[in-house]
Formats: structure tokens, sequence, C-alpha cells
């Protein structure tokens, strides 16, 4: 297994296998209210606070379309570059749960509202297309508590109701690795497109994982199991290793693989049998009757077409194109609405005399290093990107050196102080008088005489102790270059 | 005071109007004759006490311009009422009231109608006799130990009993119809999508449609007017012009075209009820409509087709009952044992039945044989009807196959008692308007009903021909108080 590229190969024997994936993602639409109610979505609520009697399934209560959750999910289509159907169809899923109060899920199941459409991902060996098969919309049950009561099972239906996109890959997915930007890249998209958080702690964004292996080279799919509810990169990642290993053992020893549904256990890092084809739920889907068929004109598509921000791969070009950024580092800056946001204020900020290494430099750098040290995101920031961009200027027009640069950024993070004021007060102003600079080397040549003739004599690495006397001796504050420059002239 | 109860509800309304009677006196006279009528066991709930009250304070403060100025008005079980205990007629919903009001009753309590019950229906309204409500049997005011019809069964036996001046039910396959036929009232079932069916208990959602049942045309229309609303919180309610049903109303069809479609005349159809729908024709032409043979050609495919689709759609709907978050619980072991004691015990036969075959014709493997085609023929059922719609303006059909029977006579064959609704099945499946008026009586001076059915919106014309029909066929009840002696 090499690490410098995303494959994920297993050798067993004289056998080389690879590991064929599919994820089914449930993403929560961002949306103030329910699938088909008016009920709040908010996060962490006290348990039943947020239910109506349509969600806790009263007699004679009557589900109605949320036209908001229905345009967020048009737009998620339109971010997959996706077939947008102009008629889709709610159907029943039935099954018994005392967390699902109808009895039924309303989900789409023959006519989802968006069909075929792909994603890419920038992988170290180059961009992968992965195919996406359909996103439908469906509501998310309740949530059954198991372990407060002794006895009982208790249930909280704030999140029954709550509108879920289930978008549904192509078997395109082949390693660990790959998974992860898959992950990474939706939810890119769909933080672009503000139809959802992606936030995998409060469970926006939790995928089933369809695991099959095969040997490398053949073209027939091998029989998959399903990892039901996953709700991280990481553990997917696990999930998918052991399923692929315990398959692939089960293949060398002549055994057959079971289509099943499977659970990760992520304390012990293991999948495990939860329910076998035979036992699989019979749904009973039929289409609900309670609703018509969903019916979206192209004028409709449209005019949502025409609300879709810049997504990812196009402010990538554009960000290479326009500022003249490295594919590698466009990819970072992008990958997260927010950095791109960030970026491209410090840019304009930085204003006619922009130097855009710096830029993409210090965020990649400097910033990221705080906001992971702080665990906090690039929107929470503790420097405005108006105070960064400034800073980049200061050391752009020579005003400081980077190496002050970096002690004053430090000093900004209290407060997201403007870095003038602190070159100011702290007297931190580079030092780039030719003439003040040449008489303080003049005295450090003078005071190591020595030295200076050993350097003369071809001990070059010597030039780097001068470098440090001048600049110790200015403070630190002395211009770099100019020291170097009047240093290979004196010497 | 007994003559208020017989009034129907326009003599009433105008008597109240003109202050020769007041609300508060009309609630009393109701009341105290159901005092004498709980032989008849129409009501599930009473709501006696609070209707004295809000009749009072109607009288105290009357709104005269109201078009059910302080009518006193029990309805049919089925719709949620807020504060006031709604069972479906099962024992499922037993202890069961609801926070709301369904958008039907809302309506009518906005124009002045004063809950005065609540009335007892086949549970979850399956069953064409009220043979199946937890609650009991209910007597059909036309002769002892005849049952009035269902699944709105109490409400038609409230009416013919005079224990209600008019009523609402709801009708899925024939529940409004033929118990109207069965006791000698009238009752209409409006088309899809006129009434919301938001806050009415489900049984088969793509068929259930509320309407009013009363002792003439004239109060069938009045109640349309107040009951039938757009109504964005049911997603397949219907925005479209409604009319003024009661002001609009006339005598006059001359040159209207009836259809009489041949493959009504089934098999084994009892002559008299041949004989009824000959007069029926006679009296439709006496009103100068003009009579055309037609043909429904998928008519005998309506009864499997609709015992397809309604226990599908019912199987879903009553999954909800589930003891997890109100009406009847069972405790059991664990979560599946609580499941099955409570829905065994909650309901009856017929519902699990119901329950049995909609979960079957669903199952995968039996989903395209069976709902799917059952969806197919629907639709060529419907295609019948719009193209029969291009020749006639309304259909002429009896309402059912045969007067009221006896309690306990069908009982245990199912698919006889299902035959009941040959007649009434395609109109639903269809999704058309359909009135049921008496129009004579059988051997045992039973009443029977004709059908009129009508375009898709088109109630006007259906309570039009009704209102003319009802006129010539001139139809009294002979009903005797037997209950009372």
């Amino acid at each position: 297994m090499s690490k410098n590229n995303s494959e994920y190969l297993i050798e067993r024997n004289d056998n080389v296998y690879e590991v064929v994936i599919g994820l089914e993602v449930h993403a929560q639409v961002t949306s103030n209210s329910k699938l088909f109610s008016s009920s709040s979505t908010k996060f962490g609520a006290e348990p039943n606070t947020q239910v109506s009697l349509v969600d806790a399934a009263f007699p004679g209560m009557l589900p109605v379309i949320n036209e908001f959750c229905v345009k967020q999910a048009i737009k998620t289509g339109i971010g997959l570059r996706a077939k947008i159907n102009n008629k889709s169809v709610f159907d029943r899923k039935n099954y018994f749960y005392a967390d699902l109060p109808q009895g039924y899920q309303i989900s789409q199941y023959k006519y989802p509202i968006v069909g075929e459409g792909n994603v890419i991902l920038d992988m170290p060996e180059g961009q992968k297309q992965v195919g996406i098969e359909r996103l439908h919309l469906e509501q998310d049950a309740g949530k059954s508590i198991h372990d407060i009561d002794p006895s009982n099972t208790l249930v909280d239906l704030n999140r029954s109701g709550v509108a879920l996109m289930e978008i549904v890959s192509k078997p395109d997915l082949r390693s660990p690795d790959e998974v992860n930007a898959y992950i990474k890249k939706l939810r890119s998209i769909m933080r672009y497109l503000g139809t959802c958080d992606g936030n995998m702690q409060e469970g926006s964004l939790r995928a089933d994982v369809n695991v099959s292996v095969r040997i490398k080279g053949s073209k027939d799919l091998g029989t998959r199991c399903e990892i039901k509810n996953v709700n991280s990169i990481k553990f997917m990642q696990l999930a998918i290793i052991y399923e692929a290993n315990r398959q692939v053992d089960l293949i060398e020893e002549g055994q057959e693989i079971d289509q099943e549904t499977r659970l990760f256990d992520t304390k012990k890092n293991e999948t495990r049998s939860m329910r076998s084809k035979e036992d699989a739920h019979d749904y009973r889907y039929f289409p609900d009757p309670d609703l018509l068929p969903l019916q979206v004109t192209d004028e409709f598509i449209d005019k949502l077409k025409s609300e879709i921000p810049e997504l990812p791969d196009d402010k990538k070009k554009r960000f290479i194109d326009e500022f003249k950024v490295s594919p590698y580092d466009a990819t970072i800056l992008v990958s997260d609405i927010d950095t791109a946001k960030y970026f491209e204020e410090v840019v304009a900020k930085m204003g006619k005399n922009r130097d855009m290494k710096l830029a993409v430099n210090w965020i990649t750098g400097e910033l990221f290093a705080v906001l992971n040290q702080k665990n906090i995101e690039i929107a929470q920031s503790p420097i405005s990107a108006k105070n960064l961009a400034k800073l980049i200027n200061l050391i752009k027009n020579g005003t400081i050196s980077g190496k002050i640069a970096k002690t004053i950024f430090e000093l900004m993070l209290d407060g997201d102080i403007d870095p003038q004021i602190i070159v100011e007060e702290k007297g931190l102003k580079q030092e780039s008088d030719p003439k003040a600079l040449e008489a303080l080397i003049d005295k450090i040549i003078n005071d190591n005489r020595e030295k200076a003739i050993e350097y003369k004599q071809g001990k070059e690495k010597l030039f780097g102790f001068f470098v440090g006397q001048a600049m110790k001796a200015s403070g630190g504050k002395a211009n770099p270059q100019l020291i170097n420059e009047i240093l290979k002239k004196k010497l | 005071m007994s003559e208020i109860t017989s009034l129907t509800l326009y003599e009433l309304i105008k008597n109240i109007k003109e202050k020769k009677i007041s609300s508060n006196e009309a609630a009393k006279s109701f009341v105290d004759r159901a005092e004498k009528s709980k032989k008849i066991n129409a009501y599930v709930t009473e709501n006696f006490e609070n209707c004295l009250k809000l009749s009072k304070e109607f009288d105290d403060k009357p709104n005269f311009h109201l078009k059910l100025p302080g009518i006193p008005i029990a309805v049919k079980d089925l719709f949620c009422t807020n504060e006031v205990r709604t069972t479906a007629g099962s024992n499922i919903l037993n202890n069961f009231v609801p926070t709301y009001e369904s958008t039907v009753t809302q309506n009518i309590w906005n124009e002045g109608g004063i809950l005065l019950g609540k009335l007892n229906c086949d549970e979850f309204a399956m069953g064409s006799s009220n043979e199946t409500s937890f609650f009991g049997n209910v007597q059909n005011p036309i002769a002892e130990d005849l049952v009035p019809g269902g699944s709105s069964g109490g409400s038609s036996a409230a009416l013919a009993a005079n224990l209600t001046p008019v009523t609402i039910g709801t009708d899925t396959g024939g529940s409004i119809r033929q118990p109207a036929s069965f006791t000698g009232t009238v009752g209409l079932k409006p088309t899809y999508g006129s009434c919301s069916r938001y806050g009415i208990v489900a049984f088969a959602s793509s068929l259930d449609q509320a309407g009013p049942m009363s002792k003439d045309v004239k109060d069938s229309s009045i109640l349309l007017e107040v009951i039938s609303s757009f109504d964005k919180k049911d997603s397949t309610s219907i925005d479209f012009k409604r009319n003024n049903y009661s002001s609009e109303l006339t005598r006059n069809i001359k040159g209207l075209k009836i259809g009489i479609p041949k493959e009504y005349r089934v098999d084994g159809m009892p002559d008299e009820i041949e004989k009824l729908w000959k007069k029926g024709i006679e009296y439709a032409k006496d009103c100068g409509a003009e009579i055309i043979d037609i043909s429904l050609p998928h008519t005998s495919y309506a009864l499997p087709t609709y015992y397809i689709v309604a226990p599908a759609e019912a199987s879903s709907n009553l999954a909800r009952y589930d003891g997890v978050k109100y009406g009847l619980r069972s405790s059991g072991k664990n979560l599946i044992d609580m499941y099955e004691k409570t829905r065994s015990e909650g309901f009856g036969e017929e519902v699990k039945r119901r329950i049995m075959i909609g979960t079957y014709v669903l199952s995968s493997g039996y989903y395209d044989a069976y709902y799917l085609k059952a969806q197919k023929v629907r639709q060529l059922i419907k295609q019948d009807f719009d193209q029969a719609y291009n020749k006639v303006d309304a259909i002429l059909t009896p309402s059912t196959p045969s007067s009221a029977f006896k309690i306990g006579e069908k009982s245990n064959d199912p698919v006889s008692m299902y035959l009941n609704d040959i007649f009434t099945v395609p109109v639903n499946l269809a999704g058309l308007p359909g009135i049921s008026i008496p129009a004579g009586v059988d051997k045992n001076n039973y009443p029977l009903g004709l059908q009129i059915i009508g375009k898709p919106f088109d109630e006007q014309t259906v309570l039009n021909i009704a209102y003319s029909m009802e006129e010539k066929i001139n139809y009294k009840n002979n009903i005797t108080d037997w209950w009372m002696k």
C-alpha cells in the first residue's frame, strides 16, 4: 500500500482485492421548519418541545409540504450537477417503531426529486469523478433513548419530521481516502449552497456505507454489505477497512458473503450483523395518498439556478486563473466556504499591491495553526481578514520583517488588534535606512575582525553569523534584505 | 315542543331568524328527545350540557347573519372535536380527546352551529351496518332490529329519528349514501377535494370525503355551502369556485341529460330495485330531463378495486394507533408485545380483517398484482365516467342493491356485506359527487334510495336534479317512535 496516492488494496496470498464503496448520505436540510409541519428544527431543545400534532401523528392530521425544503433539495441537486425531476412522488415506507409516530416514514422511493449527477474529488493522483445516483427528500424519525430509565424506553420527537436529503452515490468509491474526500466535498458543496450545515456532531450528516470487494481488475460487483448509520468520517473509514478485510478473509476461506445489514461498533472498531437479507423489512412502499405528486416547473428550477452561488470547483478555477494561486493551495482555500470567504476578503483588503503568496501562506500556515490549536472554525477567527490583510501589507511594503510579523501576529490574537497600532506602540517598525544599517554593520565587522577574515578566506557559513549579529543589534527590526546586501558589500 | 325536532334545517333556521324559536328551545327539544331515544344508541358521546349552555349564549347575543344561527347539530364521531372525545367507533380511541378541531366541523361552528354530540359509526368507518362499532349496534328508526346502514349509521339514525336537524357523515365507499338510503333520508358525498379532510380520522385517504346528511335536498345544499372549503392544511383540498348551493338551488332541470348505465343492472338485483330505478327514470323525465342510455364498462371491477385500495391505505393509516402516544395502551413485556396486545384489544374484527388485506396487497411480490393493478383499474373506472360525461350531465342509479337488513343478518358474511356498496363505490374511486335521495319503499315498507352522480365539482347540478325529483317523488318517512314505547 503506497501512501502517495489514495489507492487501497488488500493482498491475500496471491490475490489483490479492491474495495467497492457506495454511500447513502443522509443530510439534514437547513430549514427553520420541518418537511411537513411548521415545528422548529432547532438543535438541542428540551425533549418533545418541537413537536406538532402532525409530527406526533395525531388522528386526522395531514402533511403539507414545506416549499423551502423542496427548494433546498433542488439547489443541492444543481450543486451536484444533477438532473432535477419535474415530477416526484412521496411514498410511505411502512414499519413500526416507537420513535416513528405515523407508523411510516414519508420518503421518495420510485420517483426522487433529483436524478443522476456527479461530484469531482481532488485526490493526490488527480481528479476523480464520483457518480450520484439520486437525491430524495424524506422525514427523519424521532429518537429512542434507552439509557435514562431502567425499564422504559423514552422517545424524543423533536427530530421527528425534520427534512433529510438522502444522497445516494454510485459504487464509484475505492478507498477510505476517497470516502473522506467525497464526504468533505459533499459537505463543502452543501455548505456553499446553505442547504445543509454538515455538522456531524449534531447528526446533520450521517451515512449508510455499502461495501463489497472484488479481485482488482474484475468488472463484476461482489456481494455487498450495508453498514448502517455511521456518523463520522473516521468511523466510516474504520468500518470500511474492517468490513473489506472481513469480506476478503471470507472469500479466501472459500466462503460466501451474505448480503446483510451490519452495524459498526465504535468501541471495538468492528462491524456486526444486524439483519440478513431474509430478515429484511418489507416496507410496503406505496404513494402517500395524503400528498399529491410534487410538480416543479422548469421556470421554478431556472430561478433557483440563478440563485446558486459560485461553487467550490468554479471558485478553485477562478482562484487559479485570477489570483495565480497554485492548484494545491486553491483546493485548500475553497474546501470550506468560510475559508474561501476569508481569503477573498483578505485579497480585497490587501488592495492593489497585493501579494497572493504571502496571503495564502499566512492563512494556511499561521492562521490555520491557531485555529487548530484553539479548535475553532475560521468564521470565529480571532484575527479578522481586514487586519490580516494589513499585516501582510506591512510585510509586503517592508515596514516589518516576516519575523517581526510573527510577533505582531501573536499580539493581534488578543482582541483582533490592528497590526499598524502594534507596530507603532511597540516601535517594531523595520529599520530600512541603509545609512543607519551601514553604521551598525561597520561596528559589528569591527568587533569581529577575525571572523570577517575567516569569511573572506572562504568560510562562507559565517555569513549567517553576521546576519544574526546585525539582527540582534537592531533588536530584530533590521530589514533582512538590506542587511544581506550591505554585508555582502562590506565583507 | 316536539314539532321543533321534526322541522327541516331550513324551517328551523327560518323560525330562529324570525325569533319564533330560540336556539336554546331548539337545543332543549333535541336533548329531550335524545334522552327518550337512548334505545337507538345513536350517540357515542353526548355534549348536551355544553350545547344548552352555548345555545343560551347564542340567544343572549344572537347573530342572525350566520348560515346556521344557533342550530344544534350532532356529527359523526369520526370528526375530531376540540375537547370532546373522538373515538371513530373504536376501543383504541376510547379515551381520546383531541385538542383540535376538524376543518369541516370548525366551518359549522363558525356559521353558528352548536355541537349536540358525537354519533355512532362503524369502527374507523369500516362497515355498512354500524355493527362494527365498539359502542354497539344502532337501531334504524324505521323498524326495530333493522340496521341503519353504515358507516355513518349513527348519523342516519339520528336524522331519521329527529335527534338532530341535520348531520355530517363521511363517505369512503358509500358511508353517507347507503345509510341515507336505508333510513329514508338524503346524503351527499361531494367531489373529492371539496371538503377538507383535516381533522377527520382517516380511513382511506384517497377516497374519504365528508358530506351533509339531511331530511331533504334543500338542507343538504345549505350544509354543503357551510362545510365545503379550500383548506391549505389538506394537500388534497382543491381550490375551485364553490357555488352558493342553497341560493342557486333550482327545480328547473329542463333539458339536462341524465345517463342510465346498463352495467348497474347487476345479477340477482331484486325486482323492487329494478322497479324503483324505472320509476326514477320516469320522475326524471317528468322533471324535464332527457334520458340517455350509457355504458360504464368497468363497473364490475369497482368493488374488487375498492377492496384493495381502501384496505391498503387503511393498513398504513391505522399504523399510528400503536399505544405509544395516545389512545388505548395495553401493557406488554416489550415494545412488540405492547403493540400486539394494544392492537389486538383495541381493534375489532372488521378493522383487523382490512389491515390484514391491506398489508397483504402492499407486500413485496404482491404489490404489482394487487395494489398497482387496482390503481390502473381505478383509472379505467374514472375514464368510464369521463367518457359518459361527454354525453350526459349526470347519472341516475339505485343507491343500494337492497333495503335495510336485520341486525346480525350479514355480520358473519363480509362479502355479502361488501356487496352493499356496489353502486356507491365507483363514485368514490372516480372522486365524483353523488347523492342518495329517498325514492320509495320495498315490500316491507323499508325505504329505498336513488343515486344521482355528477361531474367533478358539479354538486349544484346533482342537487338541482335531486331537488326537482324529490318534489315529484314526494317521499315521506313513516316513523312511529316505536323505541319510546
